[in-house]
This record gives C-alpha cells, sequence and structure tokens, in this order.
C-alpha cells in the first residue's frame, strides 16, 4: 500500500498540535482565575481565597509544564514536515512564533518565579501583579501564534516573489482580517474552558463534603462567569463564522454541509454528506436558516461547495460533524450554566446534587469543543495551507516519505501517551489532595520558574494525604 | 541598511545560543549519561540534586535557536530539519523523557528506578543525536533549487554516528567534571576516578574526526593546507589543554577540570566554524544564501536584543543562588 507523506503529515501535525492545545487552552483561563483570586484577597483578606489561589496554582504549575513539554515538538514541526511552506512564509512566521518564545521566556524567568515561590518574599503587592502578568503573559503568547495561524486562513501585509512571501505591512500581517475574531473566540473558549473544570473540581469536593467553604466558593464564581461567558461565546463565534463566510466561504459551506449555491438556504441540522455523490443523505433542514443566519435575508445567497472544483474542497464530513459537535456541546454549556445561575439566584445551587454530579462529568467536554472547534477551522481551511496562496502539496516537505512521518506519528502518540498518563495520574493526586491540607515548607531549595512542577510537592505514587476514598 | 550586516549580527547570535546550549544542557544530559554508572543511589540523588536547579533555562535555548532559525536563516531550518528527520524525533523524544524523568523522579518514591532509566536514556539519545547534526553538517547535504532532496537516512553515516558517540563522550566529560565540582565525599571519588577516562575518550574522538574531516572533505583539506603556518595552533592548543585537565584531575582540582572541559568544547566549536566558514548549508549555500529578508531579521533582532540580557540575567543569578556544594537531599521536594 502506498502511503501518503502529505495525509499521514496533516494527520501527524493535527496530533502533536491537538495535544499540545489542549494545556495552554486551560492554563489561560486558569491564570486569569488565580489573577482574580489574588485580587480579591488582596481587597478582603478573606482566607478563602487565599487557599483557593494557592490550590490552583499548583494545578496550574503541573499543567503550564505539560504544555510547555509539548511545545517543544511543535517548534519543529513546521520544518520536518512542512519544510516548503516553512521556508516560502519564513519571512512572516519565523518572527512572529519567535516572538512567542521571546513572551513565553520573559514570563518565565520572571513573573511565573514570583507568582510560584515568591508569596513569603515579596510584598503582597508586588505577587498581586505578578499574579496579573502572568495572565496577561499567556494571553501574548496565545497573540502571537493566533496571528501566525489566522494569517494562514486570511494571509494579508505581503507580497509573493518567487514563490517567497515578502512582508509589505507588518501591522496588516500580524491584526489580519480574521485574527481579532479568532483571538476573541479563542481567549472566550479559555474562559470557559477553566471555568467549567473548577466548577467541576468543587462539584465533586462539594459531592463528597469535603472543602466545603472553598468549593462553594469557587462555584459560585465560576457559575456567575459560565452564565455570562457562554451565551457571550455564541455572539462571538457568530461574529467569527460571519468573518469566515466573507473570507473562506467554502468552509462555511462544508460546515453547513452545503452543497449547492442557494437563495434562501435552509439550515441543515442534520445530515451524512456524501462527497463522493456531492449530497446530503437523510438530511433534516430548517427553510432559509442558514441565509439568515449569513446574510440577514431570507432570501440572501449561500455558496455552495459545487461553486469550486472537487479539489479544492475541504474533507466536507469533518468539518460538518466537528461544527456541530462543536455547537452543540456550546448549547449544552449554555442551558447547564445558565440553570446553575439559576438556582444559585434561588439559593438551591449547592444542594441540589445532580447539577452537581453534571459539572463533574463535564469537566472533559471543553476540551472536546475547543479541538472540534480547532478542526472545523483548520480542516476547513483544506485544500489550502495559506488560504489562496499556497497549497497543502505545494507546502509538505519534498523529501518527506509516507513511512517516515507514519514512524515518527506513532513514535509520537507513543511518547505524549507516557506523557498524558502520567501527567494525569498526577494532576489527579494532586486533585484528590485538594485545598485543605496545610502546605508544606515551601518546597525545596532547587524550585525553579522554569521547573513549573517544582512549584508542587505531591508524590506521584504515595497515598495523597488529603485523600478519602 | 547597507551600513549594518544584519545576516552577520545573526550569525553571531545564533551562533552564540547553541554554543550556550551545548555547554549547559552538555553537563546536565552528561550528569544523565552518566547516571546507571553512579556508585549509589544517595549518588544519583546527589548529581540530579545539582543540576537541578539549573538545568531549566537550557531547552529555552533551542526552542530559541529552532525559531530563531526559521526567522534568520530559514535555509537552514528547512533543509536541516527535513533532511535529519529522524533523528529530530529521536532528539526531541530524548529531551521529553530527560524532561519528565527529571520531574517526576523527585517526586517519586516506588518507581524511582523506572525514571532513571528515562533520564539515562532520554538523555543518552539525545546526546547522540546532537552530535549526529553537527556530523551531518559537516557532511553536508544533498539539494536542489534551496530544498533538501537526499533520502530519510542519509545522515547516519559511520563519521556521524562516530560524532555522535564522540558529543556522548564529550557530554559525559562536562557532566563527571561537573560532579567534581558539585559534590563531596564518595559521589566525587568516584567522579574523580572516572573522569580520565573520559578526558581519554573524547580526545580519541577529537583526533579521529580531525584526521577524517579534512580527508573525507576537500574544501576543508584546503582550508586546513592552505593556512597551516597559523591554524596548528588550534590542534595544538587542544591537546595542551586536555593534558592540563589531566594534570589538574591528578592534584585533586575542583573546578578547573570542569571549566577546562568548557574550553575544549570552546576549541572543537571554533575547529568546526574554521572547517566550515561561511557554509550555512554546505556545499552549496553560505549564511548570506540562507538569510531571510533583512526586514523581518531586523524586526526580530529588536526582541532578542530586549531578551538576551533578560535570559543571561536569569541564568546568572540562578547559578550564584546555587553555587557551592549540592546539599544532600536538595532537589528533593517534600518528602
Amino acid at each position: 500500500m502506498e502511503l501518503d507523506p502529505i495525509l499521514i503529515s496533516r494527520i501527524q501535525f493535527a496530533f502533536v498540535v491537538s495535544f499540545h492545545a489542549i494545556f495552554p487552552v486551560f492554563t489561560i483561563g486558569l491564570a486569569a482565575y488565580v489573577a482574580v483570586l489574588e485580587a480579591l484577597h488582596f481587597r478582603t483578606n478573606n482566607p478563602v481565597y487565599l487557599k483557593l489561589s494557592k490550590f490552583w496554582i499548583k494545578v496550574f504549575a503541573v499543567v503550564f509544564g505539560m504544555g510547555v513539554v509539548s511545545g517543544i515538538v511543535m517548534a519543529f514541526q513546521f520544518g520536518t514536515n512542512w519544510s516548503n511552506f516553512a521556508f516560502s512564509a519564513s519571512n512572516f512566521l519565523g518572527p512572529v512564533l519567535s516572538y512567542e518564545v521571546v513572551t513565553a521566556f520573559f514570563l518565565e524567568a520572571t513573573f511565573l518565579g514570583v507568582l510560584l515561590f515568591g508569596r513569603d518574599k515579596v510584598p503582597k503587592g508586588m505577587h498581586l501583579f505578578s499574579a496579573c502578568m502572568v495572565a496577561i503573559g499567556t494571553f501574548i503568547s496565545s497573540f502571537w501564534i493566533l496571528s501566525a495561524n489566522s494569517w494562514m486562513h486570511t494571509p494579508a501585509g505581503v507580497e509573493m516573489v518567487d514563490g517567497m512571501v515578502h512582508m509589505t505591512s507588518w501591522i496588516q500581517a500580524i491584526f489580519n482580517p480574521s485574527f481579532p475574531y479568532r483571538f476573541g473566540h479563542m481567549a472566550l473558549a479559555s474562559f470557559i474552558t477553566g471555568g467549567i473544570v473548577v466548577a467541576g473540581v468543587s462539584a465533586w469536593y462539594l459531592r463528597n463534603g469535603r472543602n466545603i467553604e472553598t468549593s462553594k466558593k469557587a462555584l459560585k464564581m465560576c457559575v456567575i462567569m459560565l452564565a455570562v461567558a457562554t451565551p457571550l461565546q455564541l455572539f462571538v463565534g457568530h461574529e467569527h463564522g460571519l468573518n469566515t463566510f466573507e473570507h473562506q466561504p467554502m468552509k462555511v459551506a462544508a460546515m453547513e454541509g452545503a452543497w449547492e449555491t442557494k437563495e434562501g438556504a435552509p439550515l441543515i441540522l442534520f445530515a451524512i454528506p456524501d462527497a463522493a455523490n456531492e449530497r446530503n443523505l437523510f438530511e433534516i433542514s430548517i427553510p432559509y436558516l442558514a441565509s439568515i443566519v449569513l446574510t440577514k435575508s431570507p432570501s440572501g445567497v449561500v455558496p455552495g461547495l459545487l461553486e469550486v472544483p472537487a479539489d479544492e474542497r475541504p474533507p466536507v464530513g469533518i468539518v460538518f460533524w466537528s461544527f456541530r459537535v462543536m455547537v452543540a456541546l456550546g448549547l449544552i454549556f449554555i442551558a447547564v450554566y445558565l440553570l446553575a445561575a439559576w438556582q444559585l439566584y434561588r439559593g438551591t445551587l449547592y444542594e441540589s446534587r445532580r447539577l452537581l454530579q453534571v459539572f463533574t462529568w463535564l469537566i472533559p467536554t471543553p476540551f472536546i469543543a475547543v479541538l472540534a472547534g480547532w478542526f472545523v477551522t483548520e480542516v476547513g481551511r483544506q485544500p489550502w495551507m495559506i488560504q489562496g496562496v499556497m497549497r497543502l502539496d505545494e507546502a509538505v516537505t519534498p523529501s518527506i516519505t509516507g513511512w517516515m512521518a507514519l514512524v515518527t506519528l506513532i513514535g509520537y502518540i507513543a511518547v505524549y501517551a507516557v506523557v498524558l498518563y502520567a501527567g494525569l495520574f498526577y494532576l489527579t493526586k494532586v486533585i484528590k489532595g485538594g485545598p485543605d491540607p496545610v502546605d508544606k515548607a515551601e518546597d525545596s531549595s532547587s524550585a525553579r520558574p522554569k521547573r513549573p512542577w517544582s512549584a508542587v510537592t505531591t508524590s506521584i505514587d504515595d497515598e495523597p494525604e488529603g485523600a478519602r476514598a | 541598511m547597507e551600513l549594518i550586516d544584519l545576516t552577520l549580527i545573526w550569525v553571531g547570535l545564533i551562533g552564540i545560543g547553541v554554543f550556550m546550549y551545548v555547554l549547559m544542557d552538555g553537563f546536565d544530559l552528561g550528569v544523565g549519561i552518566l547516571f546507571p554508572f553512579a556508585p549509589n543511589d544517595q549518588a544519583r540523588d546527589e548529581m540530579m540534586g545539582s543540576v537541578a536547579p539549573v538545568w531549566d533555562g537550557n531547552e529555552t535555548w533551542l526552542i530559541l535557536g529552532g525559531a530563531g532559525l526559521l526567522a534568520a536563516f530559514p535555509l537552514i531550518y528547512a533543509v536541516f530539519l527535513p533532511a535529519l528527520y529522524i533523528g529530530v524525533f529521536l532528539l526531541l523524544a530524548g529531551l521529553i523523557f530527560r524532561g519528565i524523568a527529571f520531574e517526576f523522579r523527585f517526586k517519586a518514591t516506588k518507581n524511582k528506578h523506572l525514571w532513571d532509566y528515562s533520564f539515562f536514556g532520554g538523555s543518552t539519545v539525545a546526546s547522540f543525536a546532537q552530535g549526529a547534526v553537527i556530523g551531518a553538517y559537516v557532511q553536508g547535504f544533498e539539494t536542489e533549487n534551496m530544498r533538501y532532496v537526499g533520502g530519510a537516512f542519509d545522515w547516519l553515516t559511520p563519521f556521524t554516528l562516530m560524532t555522535g558517540l564522540g558529543v556522548v563522550a564529550g557530554y559525559a566529560l562536562l557532566g563527571v567534571t561537573w560532579t567534581i565540582l558539585k559534590t563531596e565525599g564518595r559521589t566525587q571519588q568516584w567522579a574523580y576516578k572516572v573522569a580520565p577516562w573520559l578526558l581519554g575518550a573524547v580526545i580519541v574522538f577529537f583526533l579521529l574526526v580531525s584526521l577524517w574531516t579534512p580527508l573525507a572533505n576537500e574544501r576543508v583539506m584546503e582550508r586546513w593546507l592552505d593556512n597551516i603556518n597559523w591554524l596548528w595552533i588550534f590542534p595544538a592548543a587542544t591537546l595542551a589543554f586536555a593534558a592540563w585537565i589531566f594534570t589538574r584531575l591528578r592534584k585533586r582540582a575542583e573546578a578547573t577540570p570542569f571549566i577546562g572541559s568548557m574550553v575544549l568544547f570552546a576549541m572543537f566549536y571554533i575547529g568546526v566554524l574554521i572547517s566550515m566558514w561561511p557554509y550555512a548549508v554546505p556545499p552549496n549555500y553560505t549564511f548570506w544564501d540562507a538569510s531571510s529578508d533583512p526586514g523581518s531579521q531586523l524586526f526580530l533582532l529588536i526582541g532578542f536584543l530586549f531578551l538576551i540580557p533578560i535570559v543571561l540575567g536569569y541564568t546568572a543569578w540562578t547559578y550564584w543562588v546555587f553555587r557551592g556544594k549540592v546539599q544532600p537531599g536538595a532537589g528533593y521536594a517534600g518528602h
């Protein structure tokens, strides 16, 4: 069997970047939460906030460490599997990605150190400032990454000369047309992810009768935030979709499962797209709704996939289904957290054990929603590496063969399986330990900010002291 | 723009960056390579404790190098990585295992030995891969129209096998002399015993590579023969330095063997640069061929000029805080 190096390289990139993405998506939200907790503690001196902050800083340190480990691979993926793309786009991509590294180092070497280890060594205001800077720093990091990514969807500020990207405007390239939408959508996704995890863990403590006071506080904060953020995300996501409709109509056509260009296009709720025969099976749809959503007019035109030749269409099934998974989860989040906010208002939230159970069940789902969203936008860009400029087959490393990509793909899966297993196993221990046990003496003398795991002292293979089966 | 040669500045920056990486990650990878040969578990604890506070910044140099290369010398990035495809994977996998072993060994009690093996395996594989990269650079790449067109294992030759093993030996030497500097008692005694053998191995590899490189590569041969009237200083100084380290080891000196080993590495590094200059992707492309637009080089230079003092400051501060002998049990979190 002939192994297709492009396909396997795509799977490999999707795998390593998906694995990496789940960590920053969580830490960005968590860093903001920690900063809020620190600010509240600074103002009120309420020890509950301090206890919560100390605990979530530990979780932050572990997850941040996993993000750093898996991030190393990302710096090399463009060169190993997509060298023609990396070379052609280097004038833009190189500096932008390097600035992310610069930001990350600066952040880790300075403010993260104070946040993790400096509580008793610096003035309170300085510690709060560091917490805020870590939160802002994680945003600046994602700013650069999302700028580079958005530029691949909506390239701007450059001209192509002899197959090489040359800069005409840094501002236009960095703030390219899809960047503000993607950044906003992603930032909200991080808040929601962080909030759902904190809410789920707090609900688990409550159901087990542990850490009652801190968990009620944390749950209340999260529910209020989520009741605002999840409906807002629907709006921001919609705006992002309209931006995509303007710049990448074929991606939207795949999301909608629209084959033919239609005036007054229906919104398809369910279908099985059949790419071979260019049609949908078992379609259930609401008439005119797609046109209303996308063009604000029931007779508006929604272009279909048949507008372009088959080899310029994205793989419809993956985009179509990923989009529905993302939207469905988003709607579930809105329903659950609006209901929770209502119960909070009525004062019955902490007693409704069923809802608390749902919060805990929801812990993995924001990660699924985020990855599904990335699948929509990235797979939806196919067959382009840089939309309208460079195709995947022009972007792939010319010397790569199918088996090379396959062997390293299996290798990365094996390595990451170990990392994830050890990391999650350890994270579970830390969380089972909970915020209540008194902190051990602030760690060993060799603790360093660039080794965030050194901020956490829980043993990996002993029974955690706070845990009760 | 013509007044300043940005490409030359970037050669300097990346050159210093790579050298910093080799020195700093070199000795802690070396400690990993020596791990299974340490006399006992307490020695392993001490050795790991001695590098625990300082190894952290090193991988930043590597990522910075990767991203910096893409920004300043995209051709190097786009030829080396495809050509060394399998080697790059081994390097990254090795570094990842080494990294998590580092962190989890401190937190483990029952399964400590498992993390010992990952630490050793990860360090050794990563070191070998780095040596093979240097060998592949000297060896050159098959390119056409600025694209790598060779095979997956072109990089793996007897020559790169040797440079790979040479770097493993060299890092082990850095690691063992670091151990001498940072430990006492039984661990240090053991390090004194091992160090001369490693030094000998490094010199053997040095001689082999020094003779093999010009024989395999006409351009390198010419470079050295045409300038032999002053270039002889470098190999002579290298050997003299090695002899000096050897006598310092016999006198049980603590700091000079490590400093001497670092100087030895500097000599190797300069030797490679003399042989290869000005080629970035031999045999066809120089650093100027490989560079990106001046505008891009300048844009990133601003960030780097701001960052590098911070990196150096952070590094210097860390070494200052953790100066002196490692305390038994240091780096040993909590339990």
